[in-house]
């Protein structure tokens, strides 16, 4: 059995949306070289619509795939839309992770929802805290899954 | 063109050991135990095979106790020591930070039981001194049990001083040597050890089958019970092909040692000569001390998951200590005891190479290795941020 799904290995080998954008209007970093994984999002928003999204990611084959996915996911999406993507979702997406990745997931999820936040920040827009909450299991970064 | 740097994890049969087991399977079959002729003849083969690995380590034949590995005998080396020393009331143990899983969960099992266990450190060069075993040694240590060479990083530890002080204080010694055999002379009268591991797959035996040699005047204590095999020290029919395997891939290793080594060693020289240069790279433990095929590097800014399966893509199977890849949130309890710190720790990867590998393989891994860091530091922001503070 391979380790991961040919989805993963997909986005893993030919990720999408790599690198990052200059003049970007939010920019989202979760994680930490410690844990081994750090996710860093950008985003260009116009009209409320996410027009470009690029990543860079340290960490493991998962974390890449995840970055990918999620940014995917999101391209051309409404932040709302954007908003609402949750880890689970990438998780599918990708055809499932193995149990102790699925802390990945949860860090594309946090890092999109981190980028929203900085371009609300920027603009001074209100929002709801709950709004940029994760959907997945918080910020314990797997620690559930391999305990 | 596929490239297997992963021996330390296991290697390919050699055809020999494999030729060797053949018969065993379809003609003689028997079980040493039984009475018959063919149970005989297995026995023969049994008897002949321990013969041979004792005469690999400078032992006696009654001194080998075949297990179904290194972890087996790791565990029963143990048990059996701690077990001696309880008994005159003695119950400390004395190990390193950066031995193999098989020894340090053991001892955690047996601090469970009342044991106490002092680790030392092992230092950046990977090697554990002897003054600090000496200095850790008091009236209540019944063991001490330090590996002959780490299976992560390749460091050679000095086993013969080690011994020679747990001889003159009088504490059993036990040596974990399944890295080390087949591939650096072991003699265990010299190297003053008491109880020693090995493993049939580290050196192109076949897999599930290890030996323990034990100094006489050892009581070992049963960790498998059941029948008398093994002069009642481990039950369980004997794996006559995997141990006759096991003692054709040891005697060929030992009698091709230093072609091979030098072989090896050269191979390793040139991999370290054209990967040293990576930027942000260190090579772990001391290569003066060093087992010959093994290559151990950290590579900052990005993690060790990431290059083994890029690795994989480019046709080079090797291994890393990152806690990706062990199932763990922590990377490798070997780098972190000689001092990587962990964020480095989590960017490892280990090559160990043998004999059946090319000049040619080299050059692909020579090839391919700084083309695949150079990929993941591009997209990593621990790599970006690193650029950015070097300006």
């Amino acid at each position: 059995m391979a380790l991961y799904s040919d989805k993963v290995m997909d986005h893993f080998t030919n990720p999408r949306n790599v690198g990052k954008i200059e003049d970007a209007d939010g920019v989202g970093e979760v994680g930490n070289a410690q844990c081994g994984d750090i996710m860093k999002i950008y985003i260009k928003v116009e009209n409320d619509i996410i027009t470009d999204v690029k990543f860079n990611t340290f960490g493991c084959a998962s974390a890449i795939a995840s970055s990918s996915m999620a940014t995917e996911m999101i391209k051309g999406q409404p932040i709302s839309k954007a908003l609402e993507l949750s880890n689970k979702a990438v998780v599918e997406a990708l055809d499932g992770l193995p149990p102790v990745k699925i802390h990945c997931s949860v860090l594309a999820e946090e890092a999109v929802k981190a980028a929203v936040k900085d371009y609300y920040d920027k603009n001074g827009i209100f929002y709801e805290p709950e709004l940029l909450a994760p959907k997945g299991c918080g910020d314990c970064h797997g620690s559930c899954d391999t305990k | 063109m596929l490239v297997y740097a992963d021996n330390a994890a296991t290697t390919k049969i050699s055809d020999s050991a494999l030729k060797a087991m053949m018969p065993l399977f379809k003609e003689d079959y028997g079980n040493p135990s039984s009475l018959h002729s063919i149970g005989q003849k297995a026995k023969e083969y049994l008897e002949k095979a321990r013969a041979d690995i004792a005469e690999c380590i400078n032992a006696e034949p009654s001194t080998i106790y075949f297990t179904s590995g290194g972890s087996e005998a790791d565990n029963q080396a143990l048990r059996s020591a701690a077990y001696m020393g309880k008994k005159k009331g003695k119950t400390h143990i004395i190990s390193s930070k950066f031995e193999h899983h098989a020894i340090l969960h053991t001892l955690n099992a047996l601090e469970k039981e009342g044991f106490t266990v002092t680790l030392l450190d092992v230092y950046s060069n990977g090697i554990v001194k002897p003054e600090d075993v000496k200095n850790a040694i008091t009236d209540e240590t019944c063991l001490v049990t330090i590996m002959t060479a780490n299976n992560e990083i390749g460091t050679i530890q000095p086993i013969k001083e080690i011994g020679a002080i747990c001889r003159e204080k009088g504490v059993l010694f036990h040596t974990d040597a399944v890295q080390a055999a087949g591939h650096i002379p072991l003699d265990v009268k010299d190297m003053n050890v008491d109880m020693l591991s090995i493993s049939g797959h580290k050196f192109h035996g076949p897999k599930g089958v290890g030996a323990l040699y034990v100094r006489k005047g050892i009581i070992l204590t049963n960790i498998i019970f059941g029948g008398a095999q093994e002069r009642k020290k481990r039950a369980g029919t004997e794996n006559v092909p995997a141990i006759v395997g096991m003692a054709t891939a040891l005697k060929d290793s030992v009698a091709n040692m230093e072609k091979n080594s030098e072989y090896v060693t050269n191979l390793r020289d040139k991999m370290i000569a054209g990967l040293k240069d990576i930027p942000k790279s260190r090579i772990n433990g001391d290569l003066q001390h060093h087992l010959p095929g093994t290559l151990n590097m950290c590579f900052e800014g990005i993690e060790g998951e990431g290059i083994l399966l890029w690795l994989d893509q480019k046709g080079i199977e090797a291994s890393s200590g990152s806690a990706c890849t062990s199932g763990s949130l922590d990377p490798s309890h070997v780098l972190l005891a000689i001092g990587v710190p962990v964020e480095v720790a989590h960017g490892s990867l280990r090559l160990s190479i043998s004999e059946y590998n090319t000049e040619e393989e080299i050059d692909h891994i020579i090839k391919t290795v700084p083309q695949v860091v150079s990929y993941l530091r591009e997209m990593s922001p621990v790599w970006e941020k690193m650029m950015e503070e070097e300006k």
